[in-house]
């Protein structure tokens, strides 16, 4: 058998332990989201956003925030996906089992990332469907959107992996979601367009990387974004290459993982 | 051209981030077919051999060969040749030991098909086809350490490296393990065993290593290192115990208790002189056996004299 296939074969294992993973504790990884965000939808959206008034144009709060929540829901699914998933393997040493194995380093990170990213899509999808339920939504620009979900799922992704392989307890897989991805997406024009923010405070927050995510994927669905799109999503192929290479080079030295 | 050894270590050296010197340039060699044990206490750096050989430990210095493949040049290719059964239950407690097999099979890019088929085949060699759809944390201590000889199996790996694989499991269950183990040796799967029952290393292995303070302290047939012992130790069950034992040249007795009595003997004196002085004695002998198995004494021996040898030249270097 050639590396090739024996390395894909070992992929398919990965993606299908992941997605098995997800649905056997469908309770922990679908449901809460969901929850989540039509309280958001609920509270933000209909209670105080019909007194808000309408943003950009013709969009309502409600409609104005959607795209972001959504994206919300996806990049801290994909997040705490990869990262208590890997750092589960690691904690109970079941991650050896592909450490002795011959499948090259970038089939586990392809693996994982795969497992995370469709877990930031399934939910992502669900809380789009629960949007339904509160407004009227059409895609403006569908590849943009599908790219833009695609991306901000797998930059973090790989930035859960690379959290589970510094991680030694638990408490340092919550540390990040809680003192950085939480700030961050609160931040990155979620709930409002950082055009409404004045200096310095709009370019600061030109440097979050979700305003970038937050925006193109709200380019795709309603047509309207507060950055360039094509800088958009040139920062995210920036970072997914940045965090591919640093996962990878973590990996290769064995770093947290081997002796 | 004769084939490559299964194991071919040389000068490997590890030395961890705090500064201990697990391995400190041994070199070992393992032939094709061999049931090899490796035997060392607690902290010896049998783990740390193991681990390198299975690439989840780095080393230092040196490198391994298995069947000819560099494990430090060729690492992919060479752990498609290696099978690991780990000291430490390493798998997912949560998935099913059917899962778990059949995904290890995975790792290494076999099919599913032939993936489901070994597993079923190896799950029932161990007999733990009726657990195979449990939660892998509902089985026993005994069911564990079987389920992680059935997923190193999956690959048919042509080394086969136990790491005290009956640790902590009853008598009845380790026979089996021995038997399923003896059983793939016997098929041509070279087998590297390291534990801490000797009885288990003296019955299965023909080779033995002995490796204490991260050198190899012997290294050879089982057979000539079981030659090497030239004291036995009996022991008797007897019904009276007299007030003083029996004094015979050669032999030492120790009264354990008012029922047990123990003999140290050289193996080539005659018994008969024995079960005289026992008899001039008064002592009637009900039962008699052999006190611990022999390789026992020849490990504690081994050991005690390296750390001698050590602690010496340790000494001579402070001096010098």
């Amino acid at each position: 058998m050639s590396n090739l296939s024996g390395n894909l074969v070992a992929l398919q294992t990965i993606v299908r332990r992941e997605i098995v993973r997800i649905m056997r504790i469908w309770t922990q990884t679908l449901i809460p989201p969901a929850i989540t965000m039509t309280l958001y939808f609920v509270i933000f959206g209909k209670l105080i956003g019909s007194r808000i008034g309408n943003i950009q144009g013709e969009f309502s709060y409600m409609q104005y925030i959607v795209p972001g929540l959504v994206m919300m829901s996806i990049i801290t699914n994909s997040y705490g996906n990869i990262s208590s998933s890997f750092f589960g393997a690691k904690f109970q040493r079941s991650v050896e089992e592909m450490l002795v194995s011959p499948m090259s380093n970038w089939v586990i990170l392809l693996g994982y990332v795969t497992g995370a990213v469709t877990r930031g899509l399934v939910v992502g999808f669900l809380v789009l469907l629960i949007a339904l339920f509160f407004t009227h939504l059409q895609i403006a620009h569908i590849v943009v959107t599908l790219l833009s979900v695609l991306f901000g799922a797998t930059i973090f992704s790989l930035a859960g992996f690379v959290n589970a392989i510094y991680a030694k307890k638990f408490d340092d897989i919550a540390l990040v979601p809680t003192f950085v991805l939480t700030p961050l997406t609160y931040l990155g024009g979620v709930f409002y367009s950082v055009n409404m923010l004045s200096e310095p405070w709009q370019a600061i927050s030109r440097i979050n990387p979700i305003l970038y995510m937050v925006n193109a994927f709200r380019f795709g669905v309603l047509g309207i974004s507060d950055v360039h799109i094509g800088v958009a999503f040139g920062v995210m192929l920036l970072f997914v290459i940045a965090l591919s290479w640093v996962a990878l080079n973590l990996l290769k030295r064995g770093v947290g993982l081997r002796s | 051209m004769s084939p490559s050894p299964a194991l071919v270590v040389e000068n490997l050296r590890k030395t961890y981030g705090n500064g201990v010197q697990a391995l400190k340039g041994i070199h070992l060699t393992v032939q094709p077919g061999d049931f090899f044990a490796l035997l060392g206490p607690n902290g010896a750096g049998k783990s740390t051999l193991i681990g390198i050989l299975s690439s989840l430990v780095n080393s230092t210095e040196g490198d391994a060969r298995i069947f000819g493949v560099s494990v430090n040049k060729q690492r992919n290719e060479a752990m498609k040749l290696i099978g690991l059964v780990p000291q430490e239950i390493n798998f997912n407690q949560f998935e099913k030991p059917f899962d778990i097999c059949v995904n290890e099979a995975g790792f290494y890019g076999i099919p599913r098909k032939i993936a489901a088929e070994r597993a079923e085949k190896y799950l029932k060699e161990l007999r733990l086809w009726e657990k195979a759809q449990d939660q892998a944390r509902m089985l026993s201590g005994g069911m564990k350490r079987r389920l992680m000889i059935a997923r190193a199996m999956m690959n048919e790996p042509r080394l086969l490296i136990l790491d005290e694989p009956t640790a902590g499991v009853d008598i009845e269950i380790r026979r089996s393990m021995w038997q399923f183990i003896s059983g793939i040796n016997a098929a041509g799967t070279t087998v590297i065993l390291t534990t801490h029952y000797l009885e288990e290393a003296e019955q299965l292995c023909r080779n033995i290593a002995i490796i204490d303070h991260g050198t190899i302290v012997e290294n050879t047939s089982m057979k000539l290192l079981l030659s090497k012992l030239d004291v036995e130790t009996f022991v008797f069950d007897v019904n009276n115990m007299p007030e003083r034992l029996p004094n015979l040249p050669g032999i030492t007795f120790r009264r354990i208790d008012d029922h047990t009595l123990e003999a140290e003997m050289p193996r080539t004196q005659a018994m008969n002189a024995l079960f005289d002085a026992l008899t001039t004695h008064g002592i009637t002998v009900i039962s008699m056996r052999n006190k611990t198995n022999r390789l026992e004494e020849l490990f504690v021996r081994l050991v005690e004299n390296g750390r001698q040898e050590t602690g010496r030249q340790d000494s001579k270097e402070k001096v010098a």
